[in-house]
């Protein structure tokens, strides 16, 4: 029987590390992450879980243990924070080339400087091209129920690449809510047993691992990654159907909410979905056509079933917590290629929200429908690009 | 655990398990570390390079030259990357799903081991991996075009710190690596020479005989970067031993023991002189860094013969206290 819990968002995904039982974990602490490694620390010391912990002295040095640790041939996890994804960045290129199926939870955070603790997505955006699979989540429920999937979705063996699963530090890693947890059981037997591919560990079959390429053949093993990537989508249907069977929770490339009949909608990702959604409620209450879209698969991206889901629109605000700068935000140029595809052309804006953890209010959900509102009467753009709760 | 003994005959029937074929330049020093590292072992060995000559000219597309598992990751992460594998041995092997008993052996360049891997290779001796980590020092990077690392001997000509007209090549004396890993109080710590295989191969064996962190620095010429003969590697070495710029001892359990003592010690010119990288040293207006240089090796000899004494004869130990 599964059972309800009032936990944190690192305590969740903590449970749901617990429930995998991964043959090694390397950590490092960052803020936000910490609490979730020290909780998994504890599950080692306890002896609830059988995993190998390696206490590294960087995150460089996290995700190469992960990847010597994977190579090896058995299950490899880790988690980080903002600045420990950028610390890791050049090791992300060497998980996902060498096709390691790491799992790590990536507490999101801004990058320094300024130095700043809190959630924004800068540090995920940052790593978006790094050949990793991104799953984002919404609240804890989603980070708990994204983490028991993504090895499925990460070890197929039509995949074999990396896999992170976001939510917003602090915002939903510290905050206390409402999970459902899955048994024990459950678990073990939706996870299964790794099956590991031309593990380094087997000496009587010897293998090189990460050889030097050259331009012969280094752009086909590039090509090979993106022929991996393209069939994550429908591994990630696969895994979410049979995700529901055990738990009830539907899942899928992307969430819609109200979306079907709407002439207005925000494209947003992670915990301000949830504001959003209320204040959807508000304006349909009032006779507005408005409706949300919440990525989940983020990489690879869906763009034609987001194209789809959105090419019915008049006007449509795409809200980024990470910013590119002279540029337009990373979710925004995704939502704008998506559209494209589909011939259509509603008019999208983007705004930058949340950045160092400032909060998201109902009231910036309103500015924007507003906003969008005016946009399909007067079929005028103030500005394509803007920041939303700024002081300026 | 049958051990092969240290018998060039006995040796000889040993599979050499980096393989002819491979792309180091002709006469360089570091393939023969590996060899004579992989020959001495009596286990199955998995081996972790760091980028650099040696991982490049070892494993290029479809073609290895080497017959053991051996994964190449980045250039500062071999220690860590080998931690992971270690780690994962243990795990699997705590499970039943690995029965044979592995050692783990890093082979990496100065660069990657000095510099740049050292962070990496700190906390991984810090947390106690069953690993042996060797770095086959020559002094710079050579994989990049022989640029300057703290590998670098002072007064030495390479790339970024050329010898010029006003500034004559490296001014800094080289980082003492083997001590501060021994300091790291790791149980086992070693310098070695290609010249001396025998010291060398008992090393090896001694190390994969401990259980924890292992650290051996090895000495291998680069015809390219010294700008000496490409047959010389040996004697070269050799100079080295014999001048005592690269001493030959081991550091177990924090006891220091020297492992050959030149019956003369040669002056450090001889070793100089056969290499290009230091020609510009024997003009009248360097000749300090010469002197300054025979001084380094000679208080660094002295230092070792010291703490040797220090070790091997309590006495002196005991009237070091009195004195103090």
């Amino acid at each position: 029987m599964s059972k309800v819990v009032a936990v944190t968002g690192n305590e969740a995904v903590a449970n749901a590390l617990r429930q995998i039982n991964p043959d090694v974990c390397a950590a490092y602490p960052i803020t936000p992450q910490t609490d979730l490694m020290q909780r998994f620390a504890s599950f080692v010391s306890d002896g609830l879980v059988d995993t190998e912990m390696i206490l590294v002295e960087s995150e460089h040095s996290a995700m190469s243990a992960c990847v010597g640790a994977a190579a090896g041939g058995g299950r490899a996890v880790t988690a980080t924070s903002g600045p420990g994804l950028a610390l890791m960045w050049e090791i992300l290129f060497v998980a996902s080339g060498m096709r390691l199926p790491i799992l790590m939870p990536v507490v999101n955070r801004s990058l320094s400087a300024p130095l700043n603790i809190h959630g924004d997505h800068s540090d995920a955006m940052g790593a978006r091209d790094s050949g990793w699979i991104q799953l984002w989540s919404e609240n804890a429920q989603e980070a708990y129920d994204n983490t028991v999937q993504a090895l499925l979705i990460a070890e197929h063996m039509d995949i074999r690449l990396p896999i992170m699963v976001c939510m917003d530090g602090f915002i939903i890693s510290h905050s206390i809510e409402r999970v459902e947890y899955l048994d024990d059981d459950v678990v073990k037997n939706f996870v299964g047993s790794y099956k590991p591919l031309n593990p380094l560990l087997d000496i009587k079959h010897p293998k090189s691992i990460g050889p030097l390429i050259l331009p012969d053949l280094y752009l086909e093993y590039k090509r090979m990654q993106h022929e991996a990537m393209s069939k994550v989508k429908d591994v990630v249907l696969q895994t979410a159907e049979s995700f529901q069977k055990i738990s009830g929770r539907k899942y899928g490339l992307f969430e819609t909410y109200r979306l079907d009949d709407a002439e207005i909608a925000i494209v947003i990702l992670n915990s301000a979905a949830g504001t959003t959604k209320d204040v959807i409620d508000i304006y349909r209450n009032k006779g507005i056509k408005v409706g949300l879209l919440k990525p989940r698969l983020f990489r690879p991206f869906p763009y034609e079933e987001v194209g789809e889901a959105l090419k019915h629109l008049k006007a449509i605000c795409v809200l980024d917590r990470a910013d590119s700068f002279g540029a337009f935000g990373p979710l925004y140029t995704e939502i704008v290629s998506s559209i494209y595809l589909t011939k259509s052309q509603p008019i999208v804006i983007n705004k930058i929200y949340g950045l160092g953890g400032r909060d998201y209010m109902p009231e910036h959900a309103k500015i924007v429908i507003e906003e969008l509102i005016d946009i399909i009467n007067t079929g005028k753009v103030r500005l394509y690009k803007d920041y939303l709760g700024v002081r300026e | 655990m049958t051990t092969t003994p240290l018998s060039l005959k006995e040796l000889s029937k040993k599979e050499i398990l980096l393989s002819y074929g491979h792309r180091m330049c002709s006469g360089c020093g570091a393939p023969i570390v590996v060899k004579m590292v992989l020959l001495a072992s009596d286990y199955p060995v998995i081996a972790c390079s760091s980028t650099g000559c040696l991982e490049v000219s070892t494993c290029i597309s479809q073609y290895t030259a080497w017959k053991i598992p051996w994964i190449h990751s980045a250039f500062e992460n071999a220690a860590a990357t080998l931690s992971g594998v270690e780690t994962m041995y243990r795990s699997l092997k705590k499970k039943g799903k690995i029965s044979d008993d592995i050692k783990f052996i890093a082979f990496c360049g100065d660069g990657g081991t000095y510099d740049i891997g050292f962070q990496s290779l700190s906390g991984a001796m810090e947390r106690w991996h069953d690993m042996l980590y060797v770095c086959y020092d020559n002094g710079a990077y050579m994989n990049t075009g022989i640029q300057r690392s703290s590998a670098t001997p002072l007064g030495a000509d390479t790339t970024t710190c050329p010898a010029g007209s006003v500034i004559p090549g490296k001014q800094q004396q080289r980082k003492d690596l083997t001590k501060i890993m021994a300091d790291h109080g790791i149980p086992y710590a070693a310098q070695a020479s290609i010249s001396n295989w025998s010291d060398l191969m008992k090393k090896v064996k001694k190390a994969l005989s401990i259980k924890g962190p292992k650290f051996m620095n090895i000495l291998a010429p680069c015809n390219r970067g010294w700008r000496s003969r490409s047959d010389d590697a040996v004697m070269l070495s050799r100079l080295a031993v014999e001048t005592c710029y690269w001493p030959l001892y081991e550091i177990e359990n924090g006891n220091l023991r020297i492992t050959y003592k030149p019956k003369e010690k040669k002056p450090l010119e001889e070793f100089f002189k056969t290499q290009g990288r230091f020609k510009h040293l024997f003009s009248p207006e360097n000749e300090w860094i010469l002197k300054k240089s025979q001084e380094d090796v000679d208080r660094n000899w002295e230092r070792l013969l010291r703490e040797e004494a220090c070790i091997s004869q309590p006495e002196v130990n005991k009237e070091i206290e009195k004195s103090q």
